[in-house]
């Protein structure tokens, strides 16, 4: 069968895949292919009709499908090929990507270098274990939000929202406006896990309660969702006895967290972080596996779509780059860890510098809310970089650009920490 | 004329089934080799509904019931005769092995009797496992155990599908089976039966078969047998991702105690692991909550034999319910009505009796005057429907050739392409819900639990089967997923 090549082909036509085509083609590459399953592009985007994309890449505020089209408009003047409809099934090591479509068939494309985008799913109610029944109406907040938007369906009339990720509160505001009733959020941390502006957007504006350290502990009815039982929890998340309430509602939506999908990754047997659910990378987003690269919410759960744009950039220019032979491999890599107060941090691993760039990116996750806080990077034992910051919270990523004469002075381990700051 | 015209019931019929369980689909299966006319109501949308979905799914070996017990004869026999019926209807088995796991020496003690037990019933290969050689085969178990039973001939099948198969392959055969239609009575004169009620219509017949699972002690007093009654026996289970899957490579029990056979781990016929069931009883036979106490206990009673299982690799939890009759199984002609035959009260091993229970059924039959001439033209196979993913290339090339759904993926943790779905709704007593499909094919199963195939699942449904997406359920009458959007909705950025 023949065998078609790219220079660099990317899996997932969201919006880390077709900044990584663009990325690839801006760093010289002729032949790049976009592999996308859906029947368009824009992935989770084409959903997301709300405003706040763009803000930091184009300095304007647009809809996801805003935000997705001038990519898409992008993509088509660089001469990009895109496959739609087309799963990608596996991917192996010199680049060979099977995929398959109803038009194609079964295909396997020679890629001179992969960048994985596949973006990431949602947790699900088995995976936090609310008991009770299985009745219709409880579903993850995204799933109703692609009815709504894109089918122009409701999942339900009287909701009760769990968790309080940035999904489930776009919801709580989308299900207000289509008429429904959204009786309340229910988060078990005793903080938020959305961004600030969508709490006061969509909760707020809208006169949705917001339940810290609750959580739902059975879901009722046979037939559709009933209802529900709440508690209040403790600090180790346990129900506490006496604090239980019920309250009816036609429909369950969670939002309790985003899982990066890496069925093709791991099966190739790419190394794994295990707290970002996505591989572990360099600062040219290449992973363990020689040639393959991972840029977008399929490496790190992202809260902005202009970082992963910029992020998947780098991986598509890197991509490129290695498939002329311009960048190296994964050898000699310094490990950088995630220290106290850094629940995340990538990339996990650094490469000596090619000599082009003068910084590099980091992205962080916190443990836990502070404020203010002193982000600070050991090397070995000394604190070489450090920086002030206002707040820190869970749910939003910290970004920091470090010197690469910082990062290189010969230490063998590089930690990030975020600790308290005194006021 | 076989079929689901789901809307009417035929005036009569030579024999009729209550229930369309694992038991129920067995039996009407068995009764069309013959020329008869078989009808199995069901008050469910689909068949499987009842316990026959919600089990461990283990095709026991049989060693733990007592000697000559219905229990243990038809368990040896529906064990030794399910692979080729396997094979015959597209059942999804895989011969695993189990481990009863001792933990002290008190219970190899038990052990050894389980082993003798198990030889006067005619299991074969039966051996006990000294630590080592359980920890060699079963690296993850604790290695505090003492030792183990091992049964060669245990084996995992998924429940629905040979539910599923059974059906299919008795609707090929000429049988109709009737979904969401109760029976509501059974009318009898002189003392044998006459007739079946339902909403749809009354059924007249000489012969019932009570099949009706945890509803068998009241579909029996029906009829004005109240010979024995059912007490429901709650068991909960959590199904944990396949990325955990070495932890077991076989069945593992604990030793048993004297109510159930305890906590196990288990893979799964599709490559999961799951852990479960407690035991506890309860009244309404409708419940399948699972609750947090439940919940705990059986990760307790799984860490006992596996210590590390990662609660966190949860994908689902879900309940089902033994209907409890006594110690052993309810066969054979009612002792109070004429033309009545009981295939209840099977609790566990009744996966494993269900296609021995049907050979004993048909007999009942027969010894109660129901004429049995072979039908010549019984056809005893399914179709074999390819699971794409586990094809060769050029195999899924030639499928896509034929038909370009074989190329869309709509289920991306399992692989599933939308002409599978396609298949299992067009199939004879095919899928008609959400859990139909997903119960079928499994889109909906695998980690993301339908969050992403769901709605694709649910256009093809309303598609297929000509009705609107508002129309599509996810199981029961009452059970419909969406609603259409209201007039006057707000646009996102409208509001002020
Ligand atoms: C927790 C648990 C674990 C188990 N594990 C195993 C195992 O590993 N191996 C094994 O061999 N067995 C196992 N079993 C036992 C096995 O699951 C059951 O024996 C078997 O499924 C019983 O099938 P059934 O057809 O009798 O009942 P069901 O599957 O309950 O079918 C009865 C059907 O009758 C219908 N019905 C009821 N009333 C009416 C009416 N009036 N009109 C029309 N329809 C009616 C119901 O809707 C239902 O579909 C387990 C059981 C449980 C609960």
């Amino acid at each position: 069968m023949h065998e078609p090549y790219y220079d660099v082909v990317t899996i997932g036509g969201g919006p880390a895949g077709m900044a990584a085509a663009l990325g690839a083609r801006e760093a010289g590459a002729d032949k790049v292919l976009i592999l996308e399953r859906d029947r368009e592009l824009g992935g989770i985007l084409q959903q997301c009709i709300h405003n706040g994309f763009g803000l930091r890449r184009f300095q304007a505020e647009l809809t996801g499908p805003g935000y997705a089209h001038r990519y898409i408009e992008m993509v088509e003047k660089a001469g990009i090929d895109v496959w739609l409809d087309t799963t990608v099934l596996a991917t192996a090591p010199g680049g060979a990507v099977s995929c398959v479509s109803p038009t194609g068939g079964p295909q396997t494309v020679r890629a001179g270098a992969v960048v994985y985008a596949m973006g990431c799913r949602e947790r699900t109610r088995g995976a936090i274990r609310i008991p009770g029944s299985r009745p219709a109406g409880v579903f993850t907040a995204g799933a109703a939000q692609r009815m709504v938007n894109m089918e122009g369906y409701l999942p339900g009339h009287d909701v009760v929202i769990i968790g309080s990720g940035d999904i489930g509160l776009i919801m709580a505001r989308r299900m207000t406006l289509e008429g429904a009733r959204v009786r309340a959020v229910f988060e078990i941390m005793p903080y938020s896990n959305g961004l600030t502006r969508n709490i006061v957007q969509c909760l707020n504006d809208f006169s949705i309660p917001l339940y810290l350290s609750h959580s739902v502990v059975a879901v009722h009815g046979h037939d559709r969702v009933t209802g529900v039982t709440v508690a209040q929890v403790d600090s180790h998340f346990a129900p506490v006895p006496g604090t239980e309430f019920e309250l009816p509602c036609d429909c369950v939506l969670l939002s309790v967290g985003l899982i990066p999908e890496n069925e093709l990754t791991r099966s190739a047997g790419i190394h794994m972080d295990s707290v970002t659910g996505g591989a572990v990378v360099d600062q040219f987003r290449q992973t363990s596996a020689q040639g393959f690269f991972a840029a977008g919410n399929v490496l790190h759960v992202h809260d902005l779509v202009d970082w992963v744009s910029r992020e998947a950039e780098t991986a598509g220019q890197s991509a490129a780059r290695f498939a002329h032979g311009a960048l190296g491999g994964t050898g000699g890599a310094l490990a950088v860890s995630a220290g106290a107060g850094v629940r995340t941090v990538v990339p996990q691993r650094l490469v000596p510098p090619t000599g082009d760039e003068k910084s590099v990116r980091f992205y962080f996750r916190a443990t836990q809310p502070l404020q203010p806080a002193i982000l600070a990077l050991h090397a070995d034992d000394n604190v070489v970089w450090q920086r002030r910051l206002r707040v820190v919270k869970p749910s939003e990523m910290v970004v920091a650009d470090i010197q690469v004469a910082t990062l290189f002075q010969g230490a063998e381990n590089l930690t990030f920490t975020i600790s308290p700051a005194t006021e | 004329m076989g079929g689901t015209e789901a809307w009417s019931v035929p005036p009569r019929a030579d024999v009729v089934v209550i229930g369309g369980g694992i038991v129920g689909a067995a039996i009407a299966r068995e009764l069309s080799r013959y020329q008869l006319s078989v009808v199995v109501l069901e008050k469910a949308p689909d068949v499987a509904a009842g316990t026959s979905k919600a089990n461990s799914g283990i095709l026991h070996a049989g060693f733990d019931a007592e000697p000559g017990s219905w229990k243990a004869r038809l368990n040896v026999r529906g064990s030794q005769i399910y692979a080729q019926i396997a094979e015959d209807l597209g059942i999804p088995r895989r011969v695993i092995g189990s481990l009863v796991v001792a933990q002290n020496a008190d219970e190899m003690v038990t052990l050894e009797a389980l082993r003798q037990r198990g030889i006067s019933n005619g299991v074969v290969g039966l051996a006990i496992w000294d630590r080592d050689q359980v920890l060699a085969h079963e690296p993850h178990v604790s290695p505090e155990i003492a030792g183990a039973l091992w049964a060669p001939s245990a084996a995992v099948v998924c429940p629905f599908l040979a539910t599923a198969g059974f059906a299919e392959n008795a609707v090929r055969n000429g049988v109709q089976i009737v979904t969401e239609c109760p029976v509501t009575a059974v009318e009898t004169e002189a003392g044998a039966v006459v007739a079946v009620m339902t909403p749809r219509g009354r059924i007249e017949t000489r012969h019932v078969v009570n099949a009706a699972g945890v509803f068998s002690g009241h579909v029996s007093r029906m009829a004005g047998d109240d010979s024995f009654s059912i007490t429901p026996r709650k068991g909960e289970y959590i199904l944990f991702d396949k990325a955990v899957s070495h932890l077991a490579n076989s069945v593992l029990f604990p030793t048993p105690d004297k109510i159930s056979k305890g906590i196990l781990v288990s893979p799964t016929v599709h490559g999961n692991i799951f852990i479960g069931p407690n035991a506890s009883p309860v009244e309404d036979p409708e419940d399948q909550e699972t609750t947090p106490e439940g919940l705990a206990a059986i990760v307790a009673g799984a860490q006992r034999i596996v210590p590390d299982l990662p609660v966190q690799a949860a994908i689902t939890e879900f309940a089902g319910l033994r209907a409890v009759a006594g110690k052993d199984f309810v066969i054979g002609p009612s002792p109070m009505v004429k033309g009545l035959v009981h295939a209840a009260g099977i609790q566990s091993p009744g996966l494993t009796s269900a296609p021995a229970i049907a050979e004993v059924i048909v007999e009942s039959l027969r010894d109660t005057g129901l004429v049995l001439r072979p039908r010549p033209e019984f056809n005893p196979t399914n179709p074999k429907r390819p699971k794409f993913i586990e094809q060769p290339v050029d195999v899924q090339a030639a499928l896509i050739a034929e038909n370009p759904l074989y190329g869309r993926v709509i289920c991306r943790c399992e692989t599933i392409t939308e002409a599978e779905i396609v298949a299992a709704i067009r199939a004879p007593g095919g899928a008609r819900t959400l859990d139909g499909v997903k119960r079928r094919v499994r889109p909906g199963c695998g980690r993301c639990q339908g969050g992403f195939c769901g709605p694709r699942v649910t256009a093809i449904l309303a598609r297929e089967l000509g009705i609107a997406v508002t129309e599509v359920r996810k199981d029961s009458a009452g059970s419909r997923l969406f609603f259409p959007r209201s007039q006057g909705a707000v646009g996102e950025n409208e509001h002020a």
